[in-house]
């Protein structure tokens, strides 16, 4: 019995003890810090402020939040148009073909994102493989520049993004009830009817899960805006990101990271509210 | 016509994803340092990559750090999972929340909280706080796929084994750990993957003095490219093909 409670003690303790150690106090400390004046020395000046929270709403900041805003919203638009068909015609392929297909999905995302964003790079390139094919086609004379602009910078995010959109709309979709099309079906409804009014609502949970998943890491991914886009537009990931290896600005630094963390929540509460309403709030709840 | 429609769409996708990775194989082998244009078959660039010395020192040090912080992780995750299965304790679900937390929230944040945390304690950014990082953020990925597997028991199996006089140790050690192999495996290469591809955290968490290979890449991609970086990245390319087969093999096999 006495080894039994030792066992358990150490189950609990270890688990208990790196989560308050290493998640809990230093986000904590996230949140404090932004409460603070900064120190240009590094670290922090322990005196109250709210000034972090006032250089927020300074409108060098909000441009900042405007073109990541911008910049995430439509890498997460564009995802989910890419995804969505693909998720949705996965589930009408056979099964053991299914599992094959998913796995080559996959595992593109095995190997260095970055090494990704590289091989991207020499894609699009003014000499690249991209413009050669639109000249050998014929469709332009002259090589157009993809790389160092927005679209790369789309294309980038896209291709790093996607599989966290494909999987859960494709789990969303995998669950949808097919008896329920059929049904609609048989009493006449036409196909884009059923999809806005039956298969869309449905995988709404799937769409808002993936659509987080692609989001959030839009904002914060500071390296492949870096490296596709020039470091052109300075966006919050690279805002976060100077505040402590430049200017040493770690209460606003840090009052953008709570920021960033306050909106991961709110989708987060969007989705628990929609994938409960749309019945399918069966997540595994602690007992 | 639909059918023919709906396989192109998947076929533009699958050529989406895997046109880079082939570029970078085709590249890593071709005669040229400059030129974009296929001028003829080389091995030399695996020759210079193997000898190229702070490349395959980056190399070690990732993959020192990625084996040490998921085996650390799927060791702590497990108990963790179970513990929290099995056990009823102060600050259970504050736990698990913010195992969720940290595993939704934005790299940067965990990066630049760890790195204020590190610098706070009076811990130098290095080797140490890196493998403290990576530790930190392949757990809530172990916890949840083992939970995820746990929770589908028969609660009665534990009964059982405790009826029979198992210890808690035992109990967990014979009957509990077998079952859940597949899961801790899982729970292992994912860890594993997710440490050798990190940027955004080790960027915070780790200096000059101890260098891991996507930061390498990262510096040498600004600075400008060298044809190695193709042949580094058909290796890890293989490596990581392989690994996926045999594990998706294991898993194919565990549930059957």
């Amino acid at each position: 019995m006495e080894r039994g409670q030792r066992f358990r003690n150490a189950a609990i303790g270890l688990t208990l003890v790196w989560i308050t150690v290493f998640v809990a106090i230093p986000y904590l400390l996230v949140v404090l810090f932004s409460f603070l004046t900064p120190n240009p020395a590094g670290t922090v000046t322990w005196e109250f402020s709210l000034e972090s929270y006032r250089s927020i709403f300074s409108p060098v900041f909000l441009k900042v939040c405007q073109s990541s805003f911008a910049l995430a919203l439509g890498t997460t638009a564009l995802t989910l148009l890419t995804a969505y068909p693909f998720a949705f015609i996965l589930t009408r392929i056979p099964e053991y073909i299914r599992r094959t297909l998913i796995l080559l999905m996959i595992i593109p995302f095995w190997t260095s994102s970055l090494i990704r964003t590289y091989a991207l790079i020499i894609i699009l390139k003014a000499n690249g493989l991209v413009n050669g094919f639109l000249m050998g086609m014929g469709w332009i004379t002259e090589p157009v520049s993809i790389l160092y602009t927005q679209v790369a910078v789309f294309i980038g995010l896209v291709y790093t993004l996607l599989p966290f959109m494909i999987l859960p709309l494709y789990a969303s979709l995998q669950k949808l009830d097919r008896r329920l099309i059929e049904a609609a079906r048989d009493l006449g409804a036409r196909g884009w009817h059923i999809f806005f009014h039956i298969v869309l609502p449905l995988s709404l949970p799937g769409i808002i899960a993936g659509s987080t998943m692609v989001f959030l890491p839009a904002l914060g991914l500071f390296y492949i805006p870096d490296l596709l886009g020039g470091a052109r537009s300075m966006l919050i990931g690279n805002f976060i990101k100077d505040q402590f290896l430049a200017t040493s600005n770690w209460p606003l630094g840090s009052a953008a990271s709570v920021l960033l963390t306050i909106l991961m929540f709110l989708m987060l509460g969007w989705y628990f509210v929609v994938s409960r309403r749309a019945n399918q709030g069966d997540m595994k709840e602690l007992a | 016509m639909r059918k023919i429609l709906q396989y192109a769409y998947l076929a533009f996708i699958y050529l989406f994803l895997y046109v880079p990775i082939v570029v970078l194989v085709v590249f890593s082998f071709n005669d040229t340092k400059f030129s974009t244009n296929w001028q003829g078959f080389t091995w030399s660039w695996y020759a210079k990559l193997f000898t190229d010395g702070p490349l395959m020192e980056a190399f070690a040090n990732s993959l020192i750090i990625a084996v040490s912080s998921s085996t650390i992780a799927t060791i702590l995750g497990t108990l963790g999972a179970f513990a929290i299965y099995r056990y009823r304790f102060l600050g259970r679900k504050v736990t698990f929340s913010f195992i969720y937390v940290s595993m939704m929230s934005p790299d940067i944040v965990m990066g630049i909280s760890l790195l204020m945390f590190f610098i706070l304690v009076g811990l130098s950014i290095g080797a140490t706080t890196l493998l403290l990082a990576h530790i930190t953020f392949c757990l809530p990925f172990v916890v949840v796929t083992v939970f995820a597997r746990i929770s589908g028991f028969d609660r009665h199996i534990i009964d059982v084994a405790k009826d029979l006089g198992a210890s808690e140790l035992k109990m967990f050690r014979h009957v509990i750990m077998p079952m859940l192999m597949p899961a801790i495996i899982a729970g292992w290469l994912l860890s594993f993957t997710l440490s050798m591809d990190d940027v955004v955290v080790s960027f915070f968490t780790t200096g000059p003095s101890f260098e891991v290979l996507p930061l390498k890449i990262y510096s040498m991609v600004r600075i400008g490219i060298k044809p190695e970086i193709n042949a580094l990245s058909a290796v890890m390319f293989l490596v990581s093909l392989v690994t996926v087969t045999i594990a998706h093999i294991l898993i194919a096999k565990e549930n059957r």
